[in-house]
């Protein structure tokens, strides 16, 4: 058990508690070096959903910079051509930060909702840009948006104990 | 929970500036990142020294994750092959007695066939393998279907090398890390392999559709039909794959276009074995060495023609 810390007790070093939104993101990101050989699109894209998820439910947690480091990363890995989650990941964040101006109040079904139009928009996009317009990817590509969506509750739920974990040192 | 005003840092300058600042610095990363995507899309292979040096960590990593599923995987069969072992010898044996037979008019025929071979005087050209490893990883999130083998250029692999299975092809090389080599396989959007039936030699194209199914094409002048079961192997046009190497199985009946299925559906668990390239491309014509500066050396004497 870990000892409560006293009113005039010293602040524990934080330094490396900034470091967790960006790590889990990256490890999020890691994921696609599980060893599989998949003959489509199956795995979702972990590195975004622990982006979006630390983005809407703890604002200050990245810097409005911190899906370009996090997204060339994502590319090195996802096999996606270079500089597609950079630009998209950071699109996404923009918007996000429009809508936080408009509705500054919002309950969780909202924040589910923007987690989805922006999963949506980044998977669509990478599409796009990686593979030509007549493959016949569109099936597993909806899948795969499909439930990324439905996985987004359960990466707030991660979200929100690695930032209670944090909060409560 | 009112979100944090980050918008506005306070009254202290040195908030505002970096909040500013870091709104300024993603901008223009974005705007790169916009540039690195048009540039990767113009050139797949741009920014290929960079995805291998992180498959060089990665690849280890997800090569002894594979290693301890198939130590799992392993554990049933052999739990039930030990119980099984009393029955299954009995029945092996009477197989062995039952294709003794066939096994010895096979050998003649083989004998037989070597002779007539050598009588032909058949050279057949045969792609030597380079290196034995395994797949360990693809791009499992991604539309691409792309595999990272466990071998590189230290190796002998190198990029446009074919690779294939013990059923059939499995894909080929597209760039090619000092230990780690990444594979564009059949079902790709944007693989082509040239084709022909075994039947009777109508050529075609198999063209990956991105969901695991590959497309065959016919390119022969007469309409072709391909019926549930048509064998493809590859032709060797092309240079790159070694002919008669099979490729897919057809599915469906279709006129000009079917789909078909590949013979070797690429896994963690099989070797994937990388040939060198059947004709590989003539090496580039030696470009003259510039003169050196007059001022550096002297300049030899001309002659009159």
């Amino acid at each position: 058990m870990r000892q409560a810390r006293g009113p005039f007790d010293e602040v524990p070093d934080q330094s490396f508690r900034r470091f967790v939104p960006a790590i889990t993101v990256a490890i999020g990101s890691a994921l696609t070096l599980w060893p599989m050989v998949a003959s489509f699109p199956v795995l979702p894209p972990f590195g975004l959903l622990m982006l979006l998820g630390w983005r809407l439910t703890k604002p200050e947690s990245l810097r409005i910079w911190a899906p370009l480091p996090l997204g060339f990363f994502d590319d090195l890995l996802s096999g996606q051509p270079l500089g597609n989650a950079m630009l998209f990941w950071t699109l996404c964040l923009f918007m996000i930060d429009l809508i936080d101006q408009r509705i500054v109040y919002r309950d969780f079904w909202q924040d589910w909702l923007i987690a989805a139009g922006a999963i949506a928009f980044c998977l669509l996009l990478g599409r796009l840009v990686a593979s030509p317009i007549g493959a016949h990817v569109d099936t597993g590509l909806m899948l795969q948006i499909a439930v990324s969506i439905l996985l987004f509750p359960l990466v707030v739920r991660l979200c929100t104990l690695l930032g209670d974990d944090e909060e409560e040192m | 929970m009112a979100p944090p005003r980050n918008r506005r840092p306070g009254f202290s300058r040195r908030a505002q500036y970096s909040l500013f600042a870091g709104y300024v610095v993603a901008v223009a990363g974005s705007l790169v990142g916009a540039v690195l995507l048009a540039l990767s899309t113009l050139d797949p292979v741009a920014f290929a020294a960079l995805r291998a040096s992180v498959a060089e960590v990665s690849t280890p990593l997800s090569s002894g994750l594979a290693g301890v599923g198939r130590g799992i995987g392993a554990i049933p069969g052999g739990i039930g092959s030990y119980f099984a072992v009393h029955d299954q010898n009995a029945a092996l044996r009477k197989q062995l007695a039952a294709q003794h037979a066939l096994f010895l008019r096979a050998r003649s025929l083989s004998y037989e066939n070597r002779r007539l071979l050598a009588l032909l005087q058949v050279r057949e050209r045969i792609s030597e393998p380079v290196v034995t490893a395994r797949l360990v990883s693809s791009s499992a999130s991604s539309t691409r279907r792309v595999a990272v083998l466990n071998a590189g250029s230290w190796q002998g692999v190198a990029s446009g090398q074919p690779v294939r299975g013990p059923e059939g092809l499995i894909g080929r090389v597209l760039e090619a890390g000092p230990n780690s080599a990444r594979v564009l396989l059949l079902s790709d959007p944007e693989s082509v392999v040239p084709v022909r039936r075994t039947r009777d030699g109508v050529p075609a194209l198999a063209t990956g559709r991105g969901d695991g199914l590959i497309d065959v094409k016919s390119v022969a002048s007469a309409t072709t039909d391909f019926a549930p079961g048509d064998v493809f192997v590859t032709s060797g046009t092309g240079g790159i794959y070694p002919p008669d190497v099979p490729v897919v199985r057809v599915l469906r009946r279709g006129r000009d276009a079917a789909i078909a299925r590949a013979f070797t559906q690429a896994d963690t668990v099989d070797y994937a074995l990388v040939q060198r390239a059947f004709m590989p491309p003539a090496p580039p014509i030696p470009v003259p060495a510039p003169q050196p500066k007059a001022t550096a050396t002297p300049r030899p004497p001309k002659k009159k023609p």
